[in-house]
């Protein structure tokens, strides 16, 4: 049937060789699927149709692919290819046709390395499958859940299997159907047609959309202009293709930039805000940058306006950073869905200004359903752990493989992530600001210039996303719902690019991301400013090379494939760059030339395809109304409620009262509650335990500029705030870089989720040593907001409660505004996520509504940062920042079902105090240590103080290797639980040199709370407050609650007393780790 | 002046760090792409160091290392010699090279490495860690004593960070991890707390036999190693660096990793 492969060679491991895939392969199965396959043994298949000798064959296997000390291979027909002596059952795991195979082309690269004078083929003509061997007669059920639950993902895969590999035939090559290229579409049609024609292919049309698409084409003046140049009236499929995607949610943010009526139910009084994005995030940077400047900091470069942020580090350098979302993707296929994230993320500060940008860390969050999860999936949903251990997996190779250290990070576990995990990719990089010719930040386009399409090449990847055909497959068929990136044809991108740039021969580019070349090419064609001309575009799309024929030209222009860049190059330098990218081994295609006609116009083998005017394009999107209900208190009502707290009225914060209760939790716990069962069963708790078995499978310090990683100390335990990295090898210059995240308050205060977030990021590089603007020494801010919110469109019946979370949504934009302005750190670039709903049926998952702030400051000296573990024996030790009872959904009171409390709220002046004192504190070196306080409160961050070892010799695990502390709460003047567990924002443990504890202390004033002194003793004690030994039984006390041993219902004394070992076991327990 | 030359491209990672370790010891360095040396554009025996920086050449697809050693093995430069037909006349006429993780891979790969008979026949190989994963972690080396490669000459231990996923020795026939320790071309071995070479998980990473983390050939004038001497040059980059600060020790003072490229520099000069 596949006659067209001319042979096969299997590839696996001698015997007695080890073979750790097939080992972690059979551990994986038995423990997340409960079968026992006895031993299990993998090896590669690689296909090849490139007609070869027998001789040329086995030269190939013996030489190209195998290690001989490691690996055997047969050919196909030969006697060890069909079976393994001992194994039973063998399954293959092949790649669906149009799936990116790398190894695959990295296998064809050897083969014409070995025999370069054999005729190239114009596609890809060797095929990599994974091959499995079962030592047990495992049934078909047994082996379909294998394959389909570990092993791949049928979405990309296609899996064989039987008692031998004498069957397996095929060959995942590409056929496309034979058809027209270009449909003419008839607008003149009902509307209700016209809404269904949109739903069928696709094109997400509003009613309203529709007609402006109709009146755009009806127009007279255009009519008549189409006339003139001989062409139908009605457009192309191409055309309309080209305007979906134009004025697609992802490209034009229209939710974002709607009007919203905004109706307040306890007042009853409705007011409008005009584009959320314009209101707050470009409001509050446009404010804070007139604030900067007029103090002489003028450090922001380019805001929103590229595709990543540009602030200046000094006179040669400027600083690059974005933050994006792969969800949807990584839901489907979570591997493919998060290494296309992280490097497609990766190419927005390579396409950022003229492009060439030198990539120098990532940071990635990840909210995730908790892997233990044992209720029910819904069809179409991979179980949680699954979707973690993907993620993670894909994660790893996209940073690693690509050479650029994950610095920082963050995981989440909500339940609600079932509905769509989050997945956030980020990525710093510098930009060069001498280049020759215009400056490096501006995107310059010259009529006359070519237009080049360079690295990976088109297939049908990615166009409409996931739900494109996926009722028409057949075998033939390319997948293209998710996509596998590949690392290695970026990096030899990358390194051409840079090259190129920096050589002066590319005048600018952008990446080809969503919408592919029609969005790159139509935001390049289009002047910033109406005085550098109209713009407009010539495209021959019958020249942009493919990954296998058949392509309709709309197919081409929008699809989505990865590892592109759209280049504008002035013809005398094309013969040079042309010349550099063989060199480099990376195909560049001139397609096309940069016009001043105002239109986009497409070419098919000459034929004109589309042919837009590009003001349309771009200006004809009619505008967004949608409604909102402001549900929960802003700012104004916050203030005023708490000033009436403070007058001793009834008022409690509202938001309080929306937690279930306003009294304080911790006033329900028994007197001789077991606080060290509590802390260590805080610390094992997943948003707050150990992360190490992921942390450690990024590399966190290629490029040996990482001067803190994120677990530190001599022990590597010990948990860090921001990432710094050094710009440079020769200087000690340095960028701070931090993530926060607190869905946990956004369903009853989207306000206080969003001001805690935001404040999460600054404190964790104002712990490391990072300055405010405004205060310190000028050094740059820069800060990426990313929504990821559920469907807050309004809908009576697909979604009723729409106009409460778009009213959260406004609140936690009000919070970004008051909390930017407030520290005065602008917002540079970010992006919104607004569909993160899983339906099927009646079932609706929908994510907490999140807001991830991504923060990067630069660092004057590396050389001062401060670690946040304690180091010496006799530092003392100081709470910074006041603690209130806010326990409302904290790690300690969720632990305990305990409901009601007051969640957090971030008083922005008075936390701007206290980071005003930390820098100072910073800058005349008092302090030993500094960590910020978090998830699990004061009790968590005093552990993990005494997570980083003491430098003691013994082994490990035993006390002396830690350093501990003994502290008394008596300064806080709290509760214990409110003490030790209460979540306050803007609060950080340090410990002070013993000589400076006045100086600081005078500086600090009553920011600062003593607490006690490090000591080598290896355990963490905490006494009891005076306050509370003689406090009454609570009423409620009793049930549930971990109680001292013997303690007769007394307070324990002291309340805490545990070596750190034990602590750092707890916290390693939690399920932080992806298994497999 | 001494000159060392880091290759680059294909998915080599490490090559600014690797030259700013040598420029830092006094050589210059020179980042030359894979491509230049094909095509003719730069030549090894311009140098008195080639070095491989470490990295996922080619997405380590068909095993770390496997595609650029097989471009090294067979693809012919401009003048038609092969790149390994220079790195073998370069190494026979003095010359030192050093593979740093994905470097020493494709070192072992190319049969440069530990090439018991001397004949460039690949008789070892890194396959996949113990753990299945790859790891980014901090070790203790324990170095061959007395060093039979004047990389390592002098030093005792080294505390390195080893980021790979492929980094477990195994061998062909006629060469052993015993025979190697033997005869001192295993320079360097992971080390437990008490200072001596380990099997055991997570002080050896990897799970190779003896502990066994770097080779050097019977010259000494090859050497490849897993842990990275590139990323820890300065006491800033250790993960330790909050508690030796503390101790009085300055950020920016050099530490173990620099050992290596200034003993090479100083063995360039004739000073080793």
């Amino acid at each position: 049937m596949h006659s067209n492969a001319t042979g096969r060679v299997l590839r696996r491991s001698k015997p007695g060789m080890p073979d750790a895939t097939g080992e972690r392969t059979r551990l994986v199965i038995g423990e997340t699927l409960s079968i026992e396959t006895g031993a299990v043994r993998s090896g590669k298949l690689f296909t090849i149709v490139v007609p070869l000798g027998s001789d040329e064959f086995e030269r190939f296997a013996a030489a190209g692919l195998c290690e001989a000390p490691l690996h055997e291979f047969a050919l196909e027909g030969s006697s060890g290819y069909s079976a393994l002596p001992g194994f039973s059952r063998v399954v293959v795991v092949a790649r669906h046709p149009g799936v990116t195979d790398d190894e695959g082309f990295s296998a064809q690269r050897v083969l014409f390395d070995l025999f370069p004078d054999l005729p190239r083929p114009s596609g890809q003509a060797v095929f990599s499958q994974d091959v499995f061997w079962f030592e047990n007669p495992l049934t078909d059920a047994e082996i379909e859940r294998i394959s389909s639950e570990l092993l791949g993902n049928p979405l990309i895969n296609r899996f064989w299997h039987g008692s031998s590999l004498a069957g397996f035939d095929y060959v995942p090559d590409v056929e496309l159907p034979a058809s027209s290229a270009v449909e003419r579409i008839d607008l003149d049609r009902p509307m209700d047609e016209l809404v269904r024609l949109s739903e069928e292919r696709l094109w997400a049309f509003t009613r309203e959309e529709i007609e402006a698409v109709k009146a755009g084409f009806a127009d007279s003046a255009e009519a008549g202009l189409r006339a003139a140049a001989g062409l139908d009236p009605m457009p192309t499929d191409c055309e309309i293709e080209i305007i979906a995607q134009t004025w697609s949610e992802h490209c034009k943010h229209k939710e974002f930039a709607a009007a919203i009526d905004c109706l307040d139910p306890a007042t009853g009084l409705h007011r409008t805000v005009d584009s959320l994005f314009k209101t707050f995030i470009v409001g509050s940077t446009t404010r804070v940058r007139a604030d900067l400047e007029a103090a002489g900091e003028d450090w922001i470069v380019k805001v929103f306006s590229d595709n990543a942020g540009l602030v200046r580090i000094d006179e040669k350098r400027m600083f690059a950073f974005k933050v994006e979302t792969h969800n949807t993707p990584s839901a489907l296929d979570p591997y493919g869905g998060s290494l296309t994230g992280i490097v497609g993320v990766n190419r927005d500060p390579m396409g950022t200004g003229r492009g060439g940008a030198r990539l120098l860390f990532n940071t990635d969050v990840l909210c995730f359903a908790p892997p233990d999860y044992s209720g029910p999936l819904h069809p179409g949903q991979l179980h949680p752990a699954r979707i973690m251990a993907g993620v993670v997996k894909g994660i790893e190779d996209g940073g690693n493989k690509s050479g650029i250290p994950t610095v920082n990070g963050s995981v989440v576990f909500d339940d609600r992530y079932r509905g769509k995990p989050l997945v956030y990719c980020g990525t710093g990089a510098i930009l060069r600001s001498d280049y020759p010719g215009e400056p490096s930040w501006e995107k310059p386009v010259r009529p006359g210039c070519r237009i080049y399409m360079a690295g990976g090449r088109v297939g049908r990847d990615g166009i409409h996303g996931a739900t494109f055909s996926s009722g028409k497959l057949d075998e033939k068929s390319p997948r293209t719902a998710v996509q596998i990136g590949s690392p290695i044809t970026q990096k030899l991108m990358s390194d051409f690019l840079e090259r190129a740039c920096a050589e002066g021969l590319v005048l600018s580019c952008t990446d080809d991301g969503a919408g592919g070349l029609s969005s790159s090419i139509g935001e390049l064609a289009r002047p910033d400013n109406p005085a550098q001309g109209l713009g407009g575009a010539v495209v021959h799309l019958d020249r942009v090379p493919l990954k296998y024929p058949g392509l309709k030209p709309w197919e081409i222009f929008v699809s989505e494939s990865q590892e592109r860049m759209t280049l504008c190059i002035e013809p005398e330098k094309a013969r040079l760059l042309e010349a550099l990218a063989k060199r480099f081994e990376v195909e560049i295609t001139d397609i096309g030339e940069f016009t001043d006609t105002g239109r986009l116009d497409i070419r098919w083998n000459g034929a004109r395809v589309a042919w837009l005017g590009l003001d349309f394009l771009h200006e004809g999107l009619p505008r967004k109304h949608m409604e909102a209900e402001l549900c929960w208190p802003g700012a104004s009502e916050k203030a005023a409620a708490e000033r009436s707290a403070r007058g001793g009225a009834a008022g409690n914060l509202p938001s309080a009262r929306a937690a279930g209760s306003s009294v304080s939790p911790s006033t329900r716990l028994p007197p001789d509650f077991d606080w060290n069962a509590a802390l260590k069963a805080v610390l094992s708790r997943p948003n707050v335990c150990s992360k190490e078995g992921i942390v450690r499978r990024y590399d966190h310090e290629v490029k040996g500029r990482t001067v803190l990683k994120p677990l530190s100390g001599l022990s590597g335990n010990a948990p860090q705030d921001a990432g710094v990295v050094r710009v440079d090898l020769e200087g000690w210059g340095g960028i701070a870089v931090s993530n926060g995240i607190a869905p946990k308050y956004a369903d009853v205060d989207p306000y206080a989720s969003s001001a805690g977030a935001f404040d999460e990021a600054v404190r964790q590089i104002v712990s490391v040593g990072g300055e405010l603007p405004l205060l310190g020494s000028g050094g740059f801010w820069s800060v990426n907001d990313n929504f990821c919110v559920p469907d807050s469109a309004w809908d009576p019946v697909g979604n009723p409660d729409g106009k409460k979370k778009l009213g959260a949504l406004v609140r936690m934009c009000e919070a970004l505004y008051d909390a930017s302005t407030a520290y005065s750190i602008p917002l540079t670039s970010g992006k919104d996520s607004m569909k993160n709903d899983f339906r099927a049926g009646k079932v609706k998952i929908s994510v907490p509504p999140t807001v991830l702030y991504s923060a990067a400051a630069a660092i004057a000296d590396v050389r001062k940062i401060v670690t946040a573990e304690f180091k010496k024996p006799g530092d003392i030790v100081y709470l910074v920042g006041k603690t209130r009872d806010e326990l409302g959904f904290s790690e300690f009171s969720s632990g305990f079902g305990l409901e009601g409390g007051t969640i957090p709220q971030v008083r922005f002046v008075e936390a701007r105090g206290t980071y005003t004192k930390m820098m100072k504190a910073h800058r005349r070196g008092y302090l030993a240590s500094s960590h910020d306080c978090s998830d699990g409160g004061l009790a968590v961050t005093l552990a993990e103080c005494c997570f980083g070892g003491s430098g003691a010799q013994g082994p490990a695990g035993s006390p002396s290797r830690y350093l501990g502390a003994a502290i008394d709460l008596d300064a806080l003047g709290l509760e214990p639980g409110v003490a030790l567990f209460s979540e306050s924002h803007s609060r950080f443990v340090v410990s002070v040199i013993p000589e400076k504890t006045d100086l600081f202390e005078n500086l600090m004033g009553e920011s600062a709370f003593r607490l006690g002194i490090v000591t080598d003793a290896g355990s963490l004690v905490v006494e009891a407050p005076a306050a509370s030994s003689g406090r009454p039984p609570a009423n409620d006390a009793g049930s549930g609650f971990p109680s001292t041993p013997g303690g007769h219902g007394f307070p324990p004394s002291p309340l805490i007393d545990i070596p750190v070992s034990d602590l750092v076991a707890s916290w390693k327990s939690g399920p932080g780790g992806a298994s497999w | 002046m001494v000159k060392a030359i880091v290759l680059s491209g294909f998915g080599i990672n490490c090559e600014e760090e690797s030259a700013a370790a040598y420029r830092l010891a006094g050589a210059r360095a020179d980042i030359v792409h894979l491509s230049d040396l094909f095509a003719g554009l730069a030549s090894i025996g311009d140098y008195d160091i080639v070095h491989i920086p470490g990295g996922f050449s080619f997405g380590d697809d068909l095993g770390s290392g496997r595609v650029l050693a097989d471009m090294i093995r067979y693809r012919k430069t401009a003048d038609g010699s092969t790149l390994l037909d220079q790195l073998d006349r370069f190494r026979s006429e003095g010359g030192f090279i050093l593979g740093i993780c994905n470097g020493f891979q494709v070192l072992v790969q190319a049969g440069l490495l530990p090439d018991v008979g001397g004949k460039r026949i690949q008789d070892a190989s890194l396959t996949f860690n113990a753990s299945g994963r790859f790891e980014d972690r901090w070790v203790t080396l324990a170095v061959a004593q007395p060093s039979r490669t004047p990389f390592l000459a002098g030093v005792e231990s080294l505390y390195l960070p080893v980021r790979h996923g492929e980094g477990r020795l195994v061998f062909g026939d006629g060469v052993s991890a015993e025979a190697l320790v033997k005869e001192g071309l295993a320079a360097a071995r992971y080390a437990g707390a008490d200072g001596l070479p380990t099997e055991t998980y997570p002080e050896n990473p990897n799970g190779s036999p003896l502990g066994i983390a770097a080779l050097t050939d019977g010259t000494g004038r090859v050497l490849g190693m897993m842990p990275h001497p590139e990323a820890a040059i300065h006491i800033a980059e250790r993960p330790d660096r909050g508690l030796l600060e503390r101790q009085g020790r300055s950020a920016d003072e050099l530490t173990d990793g620099f050992l290596v490229f200034r003993n090479i520099v100083k063995e360039v000069r004739g000073e080793g």
